[in-house]
């Protein structure tokens, strides 16, 4: 059953248990309307019957999907078709790639199957879903996906009689952080929402000691609100439940979930900005969240996993955690950084406290925020544009705003009110230093670590010999493609044996 | 060219609402209101042409230049190899004066950079220029 995955003309089937694992997605539902139900005193067997009706339809559509849904690799694009009505081809290319999450919800886990998302640069809908593939063939598919385009065919003689379990290589992973449950418990614990609760619960005693009957109106009336309150803290629970931060040779992968599981990869070079928040409650424990942004589309409806370009990389930590693994990411390196003059405290009384920026030739580093103290790194080489904006308020107190922007929506580092001359400077400044940056692209940062070296994802590198600007890294060793100034040529590298 | 499309609306304005309240009110209120319209006209055109003068736009070695506003100033650095399309539109009034939009955009959403009111020949050859320097410098994201 088994077959090789690059084969030209192999479209594959997902696997056969999908339609059942889908019905796991019924689960909320189900829980839900028995919970509505149990509220209700009058017992009506509709509901049942109403329940497996859902059921049924949803095996039977599932089954429908399944027979109608296949993929394949063909060369450099993956290729997904599915629909019975209305016919959807996707063609995913692999260099587009922008992140790889494997997702096992409880069912699957049982089932032993995991649905496959990749995350391209456009909107939420060009990316593409395998649900769901068995967990060896969604794991090799993911490694395949991530290695990107350039690799060469698997050889011949192998064929489709490859040896089961032979086609994964076991990839070298290091941990470089995880969150022990109980910070997270005491994070989730610290947030808004809680204190939200607690000033309900404190209102509805108030409320309770001077008049119980409005107390009790008040208590139906907000039961709906406080059960969406608690379940979005279940939520943050049970989704970052065992998080784990792990470098692997295509990209930092992150593990997290409780019932659902979720693996994420993203490719070293696709990261687009670093952010460290420091909510109010966390400042005194000293904690902090570390976020990245990858292009994509922005925040879907699904909240978790499928559709968010911004993704926690360590939901709670200390700042020697989150340091050591911005510096692992992105090479960061803490420039010095300056406060804006002292005049900008009239154009923004609160948020004046923090802001601070600095940059170096390839970083800028910005903070802003009062009550969440957000730390932004944007990598030079991602840099879209450089913009100075300067209003009414500024122009009188003379001073201006830098954005750098990078790919994706709202994704940018504001160095905010510095002083005209300033602002002008860095905009001078930050388009060279992002136009150098770009030549001579940074190191993947995992290059730095000898034993995970050999396995870098093929793709454009600074140039070792020196005589180009780049060169193409592919499978462990330099290729002869190499290219300066966006021509590319042909030269054998130095040393070439073979 | 922004100040000619300004001065003929207002002026049709002025000469309709004249009609409008002299037929309806008498010779008073059409004096009155042709020249309440007219003032806002100027006021307008004034505007119009502080915000046109703010435009301006330089095309360097490697990156576009765009700036633009009078109350809120900006000015935005594009490298040629960022970019991810260039559009041209022209809408009816522009096409009236032969002259027509330059837009770039870039994969960031933010970083908007646009030309308007370009000849329209001009245009061709920013659209043209930029393309080919876009081709030649192209950094994707």
């Amino acid at each position: 059953m088994r077959a090789d995955l690059r084969q030209e003309d192999g479209w594959q089937r997902l696997h056969p248990l999908s339609p059942l694992a889908r019905v796991g997605r019924l689960v909320p539902i189900v829980v839900l309307s028995v919970v509505l139900t149990l509220g209700r005193s009058g017992s009506d067997r509709g509901q049942e019957y109403y329940l497996a009706v859902l059921a049924a339809a949803t095996v039977i559509f599932g089954l429908v999907n399944w027979l109608v849904t296949r993929w394949k690799i063909e060369g450099d694009t993956l290729r997904i078709e599915s629909g019975l009505i209305r016919r959807d081809s996707k063609r995913l290319p692999l260099a587009r790639i922008q992140a790889v999450d494997v997702v096992r919800p409880l069912l699957a886990r049982i089932l032993g199957v995991s649905e496959l998302r990749i995350r391209l640069a456009g909107s939420s809908s060009s990316d593409g879903r395998l649900a769901y593939l068995a967990e060896a063939t969604a794991l090799e598919l993911r490694l395949l996906l991530l290695q990107g385009p350039g690799k060469p065919q698997r050889p011949a003689e192998g064929g489709s009689s490859a040896p089961p379990g032979a086609a994964v290589p076991a990839t070298p992973e290091h941990v470089m952080a995880a969150v022990a449950t109980g910070r997270l418990l005491g994070s989730v614990l610290l947030s808004g929402i809680t204190v939200v609760l607690f000033a309900l619960a404190l209102a509805l005693v108030v409320l309770a000691v001077f008049s119980p009957r409005t107390a009790a109106a008040a208590v139906g009336f907000l039961a709906i609100y406080i059960f969406t309150l608690f379940s979005t803290l279940w939520r943050q629970l049970s989704n970052q439940f065992h998080f784990e931060a792990v470098e692997a040779p295509e990209g930092v992968r992150v593990r997290r979930g409780l019932l659902q599981s979720v693996s994420e990869t993203i490719p070293y070079g696709r990261i687009q900005a670093v952010r460290r928040i420091e909510p109010v409650l966390w400042r005194p424990l000293g904690w902090c969240r570390l976020e990245v942004d990858i292009a994509g589309g922005r925040k879907g409806k699904r909240g978790e996993g499928s559709a968010v370009a911004r993704k926690a990389l360590l939901p709670v930590g200390n700042h020697q955690d989150a340091w050591h693994l911005v510096d692992r990411l992105i090479g960061g390196t803490m420039p010095a950084l300056t406060p804006p003059p002292h005049r900008a405290r009239w154009k923004a009384p609160l948020s004046y406290h923090f802001l601070a920026a600095g940059y170096d030739d390839t970083h800028v580093v910005c903070v802003t925020g009062r009550l969440r103290k957000v730390t932004t790194w944007v990598p030079l080489e991602k840099a879209q544009s450089i913009r100075r904006v300067q209003g009414p308020v500024q122009r009188r107190l003379e001073l201006a705003t830098v954005h750098v922007d990078a790919a994706g929506k709202d994704i940018r580092g504001e160095l905010r009110d510095r002083p005209v001359q300033e602002a002008d400077r860095l905009v001078e400044e930050l388009s060279n230093l992002s136009r150098a940056a770009r030549k001579h692209r940074t190191k993947p940062p995992i290059e730095r670590s000898p034993d995970l070296g050999a396995a870098v994802p093929s793709g454009w590198y600074p140039d070792p010999s020196g005589r180009y600007a780049e060169r193409y890294w592919r499978d462990g060793s330099w290729t002869e493609h190499v290219s300066r100034d966006g021509i590319s040529s042909v030269d054998p590298p130095e040393g070439a044996s073979d | 060219m922004r100040r000619a499309q300004l001065g003929a609306v207002s002026g049709l304005a002025a000469l309709a609402a004249g009609l409008i309240f002299a037929a309806a009110l008498g010779a008073l209120a059409c004096v009155i209101s042709v020249l309440v319209v007219l003032i806002a006209g100027g006021l307008s055109s004034w505007f119009v042409r502080r915000r046109y003068r703010a435009w301006r736009y330089q095309e360097r070695h490697e990156d576009l230049i765009v700036g633009r506003g009078v109350m809120v100033r900006r000015l935005s650095v594009v490298p040629y190899g960022r970019m991810q399309f260039v559009e041209v539109t022209a809408g009816p009034i522009e096409r009236l004066f032969n002259l027509s939009t330059v837009k770039l955009h870039t994969a960031a959403a933010a970083s908007d950079a646009r030309i308007p009111g370009l000849e329209s020949s001009e245009s061709a050859r920013l659209r043209d220029r930029l393309t080919q320097l876009g081709e030649s410098q192209a950094a994707g994201m």
